[in-house]
């Protein structure tokens, strides 16, 4: 092992897996709600095409049977008790907004 | 029971088939997350913690009140409790959502398969009874509020709502009819109440639904179904189910296709459209939530939720028929809400502590005076049985006054008039106007003395065989008496009198 | 007199209350020194009235017997934790004048311990990086220099740069860092210092801007083992706010420090060999072993199969998590707003985040939400969170037959500003030995061990069990007390 074999295999990977086109990347993009242009994206693709050909190694590792990592550190859910301990701080809710008006946040209209 | 509910389309008969996702807000006094107030109707964003604004750094932490009722609701919906459940974020951009994710619970939801017995028809309970299942409740936060009225070129966003826990409710695509959505709904509402884990209240949006309606042909496949968001009234829910359903139809019949989409009821023009602003939201890419750890029920914690639960509405109106000798009519009228069965449950019970009787002897009463009497006089009023001018301890204080002959059905019925219009008690009332009825038979004889003499004609066409005049003289005599003579005495006398 | 920009942590709080130098002399020093490492780009903001201040409210308190843990201590506060009153961005143009209403747990707890704050620390933009090349305020520069007479500008490490930077430079004498994939500890072998990475949980996340959640965790960086363990001691504890907090009792590390490490062993994972690893960084690893031999304990091989699959895994995890985590970076609240003419409410969500983020974060947003997309969540991040279990499970394994792991702390030495950055898979590999015990939420320090040919300091890593930072940190002082290791970057900024 382990980091020659590492970069190796992100070459490999890459070849193989050239899953994401320009469209993809476009409409990650608006999922992620990122403004790009189809020059960005273009120029994008090839850096997470070599991302996720390299992360897609993980498909060798035989998983059956294994359940999810669900807590990193053995630990149990508190549950807070039902009372009001916080709120009523407008002020401090408001106080960094880019617009701000008549106690609300404002935002561009939205048409429902 | 199969529904028969079809839409007459130009190629025939289609069936409809309705699945509701029912959004309750949990009562509890601080918001799922944080310790922020849950408190409708505040100045905007007052109610709101650094945690539901998502100020960078920020953590939930689960309010346990929460979890609790929505084991509660579960158990009482005969589901299956799920002792080891998590919380997952479902991803989209929108104003209302400041951490640009919800968190809900996607793949492992706390409560999962349950049922619902609903009745059609509420003169016959027993008769028409279909069962809807619950697919799984799980617990999620609600969003904020956007207001788009307020200025010409900006939304303004008040985060108060924001974080306040919801259970969604999923059912089963089970119901065929408007009027089978209507009956679910005011079935779980009734048992969110009696549960009380939630207020059932519609108008303020304390519960609301999303409605997934299809159409199909008799036998079919099931259709496309579209999901009208957000709709609040029993009514709006049935006119959503009629509405979508005939124009699904027609859509198809006008060779068209249903497409699977959010749409939005429009209360004002009765029917519903497309929600374009959601419609790039459906790739949610659910994760479960790393902030927060899997919630881990003890047995113990199940167990007082369930030690918690009071009668619920199915088994009172077994109850109220099977012990109390109810009609199958009353007993479900009284049951249907839990005000309703906590305020007859009060007067039965002081009926039978002023009567010296047991609860059974005198539940019949107690009903039928509430159900006509009561409900009667409330509504008129226009209030609600929870602001009825007269108590349980006064209604049951009059059905003791019937009970010991103080006072005729006629005198009851003056007495209640003026209960309803002073509150006063009713002993305080048949005091002050004299309105006792009397079993004095020599004043009675006298009057019916008077009246025979007066109406000799009468009294000749009665001993001849005209029976049915017996009425008239008992009227004249009640009429003489101001309405205070006790009718049996009157009865009694008037019979040795005519001979 | 000793420049007191040359004392610790621990030799200022000793001073301070034997009386060799008030707190205000020593906050005065440092200020000066803050004010003239401007090329070195070490802080997004300084705040030398914080430290003044905390200074003479220690001075005060030692006056009248109520000296605090850390009274009269300074410190560099990362810029990932939010400060109340004070700017708080992540290194990030989407944050930028943002002043947050509230204070992070940790630094909060590190102030109430009576410490003062020098400013707030550049860092990777929302801890997203390996070389301090993505802040939108510049790179950190590291004091450190190649022994060619050149002077190319080193990377100091990253996430954690200003800190490693500022620490290693006698900017400050220590300060916070947080670490999701090696950011304390990477930095800390790169700029000559320590780092340590606790278990995940033991400090609070509350008030630390997230970057993914189920990995980051904060820690103390500073130039002495012992000056980690005195302020991992005042930073650790249960927070009720953090859900993932861990509710243990915060043992007294500092005492509790000793190099004895008779009866211990020491585990040598074979999966972290690396055939073309640079000779120095080989050699280095071999002497740490007779270091740890020679304080004691015994060596044996363990095996971590599943090694060579962490980074992967962690470059799924770590972007999943993180494209959720950034979604409330959206113009509406606080931070940046960017609104075209006419831009609808999603038109302005994208052009603030467009402007706001950097190229790596929106990297690793894309990425992250490509792998929790429709179709790909399942062969994507379920996959890896099923290796994560694995990863886990391969140290728990490796407990059986030792109480601590003694690995490299990164596959180099420092590169130079600019020599990976067209690269981003190389740039990931630098966390190579420190990710997997992220991934396992397992406490780690990183000691400095010597320096390569190049006259850069190498670093070497243990890692230990869960809640056993005191192993964790006897076993560093032990390898510290036996590295010596004294050299420091020449002044020339």
């Amino acid at each position: 092992m382990h980091f020659t074999r590492l970069q190796q295999r992100r070459g490999d990977a890459s070849r193989a897996a050239m899953s994401v086109d320009t469209q993809t990347v476009l409409r990650i993009a608006s999922l992620a709600r990122i403004a790009m242009s189809e020059e960005e994206a273009e120029r994008l693709k090839p850096e997470l095409n070599n991302i996720l050909g390299w992360v897609e190694q993980l498909g060798e590792v035989d998983t059956s049977g294994v359940e999810p990592l669900a807590a990193v550190i053995a630990n149990h859910t508190r549950m807070r008790d039902d009372v009001v301990t916080d709120g009523d701080k407008r002020d401090d809710i408001l106080a960094n907004a880019p617009v701000a008006e008549h106690g609300f946040f404002a935002v561009p209209k939205v048409i429902e | 029971m199969v529904s028969n509910y079809r839409i007459q389309g130009a190629t025939g008969e289609w069936e409809v088939v309705i699945g509701l996702e029912v959004h309750a807000q949990i009562t509890s006094h601080s918001k799922l997350f944080s310790g922020a107030s849950t408190e409708f109707g505040q100045e905007p964003n007052c109610n709101v913690s650094l945690v539901d604004a998502a100020m960078p750094g920020m953590l939930p932490v689960v309010n346990g009140e929460c979890l609790r009722q929505a084991v509660r609701t579960g158990l009482a919906l005969n589901a299956q409790i799920n002792r080891w459940s998590r919380f997952d974020r479902k991803n989209y951009f929108y104003a209302d959502l400041p951490q640009g994710y919800q968190i809900s619970q996607l793949f492992h939801p706390i409560v999962g398969e349950g049922e619902i017995e609903v009745s059609l028809d509420e003169k016959d309970p027993e008769g028409t009874v279909k069962t809807i299942g619950i697919e799984r409740i799980h617990v999620e936060q609600d969003a904020g509020k956007l207001m788009h009225d307020q200025h010409p070129t900006m939304s303004y966003v008040d985060l108060n709502r924001c974080g306040v826990a919801l259970m969604e409710i999923v059912s089963r695509p089970d119901m065929a009819s408007p009027a089978e959505a209507g009956a679910y709904v005011r079935k779980l509402r009734s048992i969110l109440r009696y549960v009380g884990s939630c207020d059932g209240n519609m108008e303020q949006g304390s519960m609301r639904a999303d409605v997934n309606v299809s159409v199909r042909k008799p036998g079919d496949e099931l259709g496309t179904r579209t999901e009208t968001k957000n709709v609040n009234s029993i009514r709006f829910i049935q006119q959503v189910v009629e509405t979508e359903a005939r124009r699904q139809v027609d859509l198809i019949e006008d060779g068209g296709t249903v497409v699977q989409e959010t749409r939005l009821f429009d209360p004002d023009k009765g029917e519903t459209r497309s929600m374009r602003s959601k419609e790039d939201a459906h790739d949610y890419r659910y994760f479960p939530d790393p902030d927060l750890l899997p919630i881990e029920l003890s047995e113990e914690f199940v167990a007082e939720a369930k030690a918690s639960l009071p009668e619920l509405p199915d088994a009172k109106r077994h109850r109220y028929e099977n012990e109390l000798g109810l009609s199958a009519y009353n007993a479900a009228v009284l049951t249907a809400e839990a005000e309703t069965a906590r305020w007859f449950e009060g007067l039965a019970a002081e009926s039978a502590k002023k009567q010296g009787k047991p609860e059974a002897d005198v539940a019949k009463a107690a009903a039928n005076w509430l159900i006509s009497d009561l409900f009667g006089g409330l509504n008129k009023l226009g209030v609600d049985l929870d602001s009825s001018p007269i108590s349980a301890a006064q209604g049951a204080e009059l059905l003791a006054l019937v009970a010991d002959g103080t006072l005729s059905g006629p005198l009851a019925k003056q007495v209640f008039e003026i209960m309803l219009e002073t509150g006063d008690d009713p002993e305080k009332i048949v005091e002050e106007k004299g309105l006792k009825q009397t079993s004095d038979t020599g004043a009675i004889e006298a009057v019916i003395a008077d009246i025979l003499a007066a109406n000799s004609d009468k009294v000749e066409e009665y001993r001849g065989g005209k029976d049915k005049l017996f009425g008239f003289f008992v009227g004249q005599t009640m009429k003489a008496m101001q309405g205070k003579a006790n009718p049996k005495v009157v009865n009694e006398l008037l019979r040795k009198a005519l001979g | 007199m000793t420049d007191i920009t040359d004392l610790g942590v621990a030799e200022i709080r000793d001073g301070f209350r034997g009386g060799a130098f008030s707190a205000r002399e020593v906050a005065e020093a440092f200020n000066d020194a803050v004010a003239g490492s401007d090329a070195l780009n070490c802080f997004i903001v300084k705040t030398p009235e914080k430290a003044l201040e905390a200074a003479d409210e220690a001075d005060r308190a030692l006056a009248a017997g109520e000296a605090k843990p850390l009274s009269g201590v300074p410190l560099g506060i990362k810029d990932l934790f939010c400060t109340k009153g004070v700017q708080s961005t992540a290194a990030s143009h989407i944050l930028e004048g943002f002043v947050p209403p509230y204070e992070s747990t940790v630094s909060g707890n590190l102030l109430e311990a009576g410490a003062g704050m020098l400013g707030k620390l550049n860092m990777d933009q929302f801890a997203m990086g390996s070389s301090n090349e993505t802040s939108y305020f510049g790179n950190v520069v590291s004091p450190w220099r190649r022994n060619d007479g050149g002077n190319t500008p080193m990377s100091p490490g990253g996430s954690s740069g200003g800190t490693s930077s500022a620490i290693a430079a006698h900017i400050v004498p220590a300060a916070t860092g947080t670490d999701t994939g090696g950011s304390i500890r990477q930095p800390a072998a790169f700029t000559g210092i320590c780092g340590m990475k606790p278990t995940y949980g033991r400090c609070s996340r509350y008030g630390m801007v997230a970057f993914a959640s189920s990995l980051d965790q904060a820690g103390p960086m500073a130039r002495s083992v012992k000056d980690c363990a005195i302020l991992l001691e005042a930073m650790a504890g249960y927070d009720a706010k953090d859900s993932t907090s861990l509710n243990e009792p915060v043992p007294h590390w500092e005492a509790g420090l000793s190099g004895d490490l008779k009866g211990k062993k020491i585990g040598i994972p074979k999966e972290y060999r690396v055939d073309d690893m640079p000779e120095e960084i080989d050699a280095l690893w071999k002497q740490g072993v007779e270091w740890m031999r020679d304080a004691g304990a015994e060596i044996v091989d363990v095996s971590l199969p599943h090694t060579k699959y962490a980074l992967p895994a962690y470059y799924i995890i770590a972007p999943a998590e993180a494209s959720a985590n950034l979604a409330r970076y959206d113009g509406v609240r606080y931070g940046l707003r960017e609104t075209p003419d006419g831009a609808n409410l999603q038109e302005m969500y994208a052009a603030t985040r467009a402007a706001g983020f950097g190229d790596e974060v929106k990297r690793r947003i894309m990425i992250g939400t490509y792998v929790l997309s429709a179709g790909f969540y399942d062969a994507y991040f379920t996959q890896a969170t099923k290796v994560r279990t694995l990863i886990a499970r391969d140290f728990d394994q490796a407990w059986d037959s030792c109480d601590y792991l003694l690995t490299p702390t990164a596959p180099s030495a420092a590169f130079g500003l600019g020599d990976l950055s067209d690269d981003p898979i190389a740039m990931y590999l630098n966390d190579v030995f420190t990710v997997p015990s992220s991934l396992a939420g397992l406490p780690a320090i990183a000691v400095p061990g010597g320096l390569s040919k190049q006259g850069l300091p190498l670093g070497l890593q243990i890692i230990g069990k869960a809640l056993d930072e005191q192993g964790v940190m006897n076993a560093g002082l032990a390898m510290e007390d036996r590295a010596g290791f004294t050299a420091r970057a020449e002044k020339w900024w």
